[in-house]
């Protein structure tokens, strides 16, 4: 979580919020904050840190363990309107990478921004070309697109 | 953001919508129940209430608090773990 505090202000600039869940309780997480995470960033967890500790959140999500009574490593982006565009899941011993958090939300934001007319194709980050779909580009994208440009 | 007061109960995190007083699962043989409202893209996010730390203080956080902001929900397996 300390990555993501740590580059936090990238967020704000996109109009992003964090909330982080775990099964600790508040207590714990001030505790947390106050003894590490203050340590590994300036001014210590700058979002919600929320606690689950009957796991329902976690369960209405997907991401909650029943054998072990932790959340798995669970990532959700959701839209201004409440709907959740992007899930990715990990088992607890592999860390996330938070710029693809981060690029994900900037591609996403400007599909929206598009009104849908845009796509972004693989590997897309800002600044590389979008894809137009419609009647002119099926079987066109080779013309404007290619692996390479990944 | 309103400073709570701290009660000595287990508090949790709760789904908006959901049964007030949830049970923990006693038969761990039906974990397809869990999965009704599981979370799947394009789809609403479940909405909920929890307690949270923030900011040096103790609050609750609910996700509908921030319709109109793109929001990033991180789950975790637990404090003070080392990933």
């Amino acid at each position: 979580m300390s990555a993501v505090a740590a580059q936090y202000r990238k967020l704000q600039e996109l109009g992003a919020e964090v909330i982080s869940f775990s099964v600790d309780s508040h207590f714990v997480h001030k505790m947390w904050n106050d003894h590490e995470l203050s340590k590994m960033v300036d001014g210590g967890v700058p979002f919600h840190m929320a606690s689950d500790q009957a796991g329902n959140v976690g369960r209405a999500y997907g991401v909650y363990d029943e054998s072990q009574g932790i959340e798995l490593r669970g990532r959700f982006i959701i839209d201004p309107d409440g709907v959740i565009q992007a899930m990715e899941v990990l088992t607890p011993p592999v860390g996330r990478k938070f710029a693809e958090s981060i690029r994900q939300i900037q591609a996403f934001q400007l599909v929206r921004a598009s009104g849908g007319k845009e796509a972004t194709p693989a590997g897309w980050e800002p600044g590389k070309v979008t894809l137009k779909p419609g009647p002119g580009l099926v079987g066109k994208v080779w013309e404007v697109w290619k692996p390479s440009m990944e | 953001m309103a400073e709570q007061p701290q009660g000595c109960a287990r508090v949790s995190g709760s789904v908006e919508g959901a049964p007030p007083d949830t049970q923990p699962p006693q038969e761990l043989t039906k974990p397809q129940e869990s999965n009704r409202m599981a979370a799947r893209v394009g789809q609403k996010a479940p909405d909920f209430t929890a307690p949270a730390y923030y900011r040096g203080g103790f609050t609750s956080v609910k996700l509908s608090d921030f319709a109109g902001k793109w929001v990033l929900l991180c789950f975790y397996p637990g404090d003070f773990t080392f990933v």
